[in-house]
């Protein structure tokens, strides 16, 4: 297993495939007759499945009882981060080609925009402190701060709802996928406390 | 008919268009004869005939002819046309799918003849027609118009079909009839949209009216595009095209027009009423709620360059329409 958990790094490469074929695909005119419309819209899809597949990594490796998986948590966090700025960038920029007028009035004026830019703001920190040298500084309070992972994870679905005009199959899928991935911990959550009032009571 | 005669401000669009992307009709009809097939041009306005709807060849002969043996109307949009690849390919029908390209993928195999249009409410001579008889009396026009659609997205189309105002008269709206109804066909067995649970739309589509509006000349029923019969994503057989309204007001597909004396219910209008009003005009100054509605991305567009233009009050049919408005407050009446 150890060996399996040093194959980790292909998921890095392998991560950057979706932008690349959206690149070529953009520039190539398989997106469609309105490519920078969809091209943001489909960065952000894979933001969202990177953050699902962040929030999967641990369940998953319990499940399999493979605790080398655990570390992908962060490789999906990055990269999750990564095409959520990506898709903050593309829709600055091919959109709105960076004009501050566009874009502060997108910024005020668009709850759903204000929602999504939001919860970019809640990762930014933890791509930040994603490191090693961050964690071993930040001890219980880098594990609080990563909480934030749950805020932002509501935010994008809440941005991925609003942004639709009407048909959401897709986020209902998303939304369910997110209710059993909360769900899961949550339980987890009164587990544990329960445990702690058990050893507790039983100590005194 | 032509529907309006060529004001002095109207300058021929054959004189502003580049003569290498203006279409006229000996062009066309030469490119379709030659089958030129331009797919790979996408970003061109000369790519007009890239893979022409299937359905086409197959359709009746009343319908292909009448179609061939249009006239030009007013061609009053000056602005390069949106190659019928795209205008064929990125479609808002959710009747077939919430992704712009569903329709082109699945409406393939909906089936548009015989085809039944109910004709009913406030009219002297209510009736069910087959389109064959709904179209004979009329002569066609191709007529360019912008098409705005409330994403913010807008494309330049030659529409082949007649004024709705003609139609209407022949079956002689009694002296109560204030709006004009229309219903989509229902088919969810044709039509997969119809039977999503999520989409959240209360299926037939419905769109509606105001008989003034309906009787003014730019208002248009339409069976063909780019010369040829409707393709089936585009709403064949028979849609509305009302070109200084959203796109969704446009509706396909029909079955039904019921003349009311009361304003009819209008589907997005239901399902977010604070977003899509019964009205829609296009109004670069009344902002949808979840975005602006100042500009639009013309399409075909780039990567780099989304093409945006200042979206026209009316969409550019100010002088044709504005006075249908006079004294409404249109951001109230959005």
């Amino acid at each position: 297993m150890k060996r399996l958990s040093k194959l980790l790094w292909v998921m890095w490469p392998l991560g950057c495939v979706p932008f690349v074929v959206l690149l070529w695909q953009g520039l190539s005119g398989a997106l469609g007759p309105d490519p920078a419309k969809t091209f943001v819209a489909q960065l952000g899809w894979w933001a969202f499945i990177g953050l699902l597949l962040t929030l999967s990594a641990r369940p998953l490796a319990l499940w399999l009882k493979q605790p080398w998986l655990v570390a992908l948590r962060r490789t999906f966090g990055l990269l999750s981060f990564a095409y959520a700025s990506l898709h903050l960038i593309a829709w600055a920029w091919l959109l709105l080609g960076w004009d501050v007028r566009y874009i502060g009035d997108e910024l005020s004026k668009r709850p759903y925009i204000i929602v999504g830019v939001s919860a970019w703001l809640c990762l930014l920190p933890l791509a930040v402190t994603s490191t090693r040298n961050s964690r071993r500084k930040l001890g219980k309070k880098w594990v609080r701060l990563h909480k934030l992972i749950f805020p932002a994870v509501l935010l994008v679905l809440v941005h991925d709802f609003w942004i639709q005009k009407s048909g959401y199959t897709e986020q209902v899928v998303f939304a369910l996928v997110l209710f059993v991935l909360l769900g899961w911990r949550l339980m987890e959550y009164y587990k544990r406390r329960k445990n702690a009032q058990l050893a507790a009571f039983s100590a005194r | 008919m032509l529907i309006k005669t060529r004001k002095a401000s109207d300058i021929p669009s054959s004189e502003i268009t580049p003569e290498s992307v203006y279409l006229n009709r000996r062009h066309f009809m030469a490119a379709l004869a030659g089958g030129a097939v331009a797919s790979g041009m996408s970003g061109n306005a000369l790519a007009l005939v890239g893979n022409p709807a299937a359905e086409d060849a197959g359709r009746p002969k009343w319908w292909r002819n009448a179609v061939e043996q249009r006239v030009d109307g007013m061609p009053n949009a000056k602005d390069s046309l949106t190659p019928y690849s795209d205008a064929t390919r990125y479609n808002n029908f959710y009747e077939f799918g919430t992704g712009k390209t569903d329709p082109s993928e699945y409406a393939g195999k909906f089936k548009t003849d015989p085809w039944q249009v109910t004709i009913d409410g406030e009219v002297g001579k209510p009736g069910t027609f087959t389109l064959e008889d709904i179209l004979k009396p009329h002569p066609l026009e191709e007529r360019i118009y912008r098409f705005r659609c409330v994403e913010a997205w807008s494309m330049v189309v030659p529409w082949v079909g007649f004024s709705l105002a003609d139609l209407i008269k022949r079956f002689e709206p009694t002296s109560k009839a204030k709006y004009v109804a229309f219903e989509t066909l229902y088919d969810p067995e044709q039509m997969p949209g119809q039977s999503s649970r999520f989409s959240g739309i209360k299926w037939p589509y419905v769109e509606g009216l105001r008989l003034d509006e309906a009787m003014n000349p730019l208002t248009m029923m339409v069976v063909g595009l780019y010369g040829r019969t409707l393709p089936n994503q585009n709403g064949a057989p028979l849609r509305l095209m009302v070109p200084w309204k959203y796109g969704f007001k446009s509706i396909k597909s029909i079955v039904k027009i019921t003349l009311t004396e009361k304003q009819p219910p209008t589907t997005w209008n239901l399902l977010a009423p604070g977003e899509y009003g019964f009205y829609s005009n296009v109004n670069p100054l009344v902002d949808h709620p979840r975005w602006s509605q100042s500009r639009e991305r013309r399409l075909p567009n780039s990567l780099f360059d989304p093409n945006w233009h200042d979206t026209q009050m009316f969409n550019g049919y100010e002088e044709e329409v504005a006075s249908l408005y006079k004294g409404m407050d249109l951001k109230k009446f959005y």
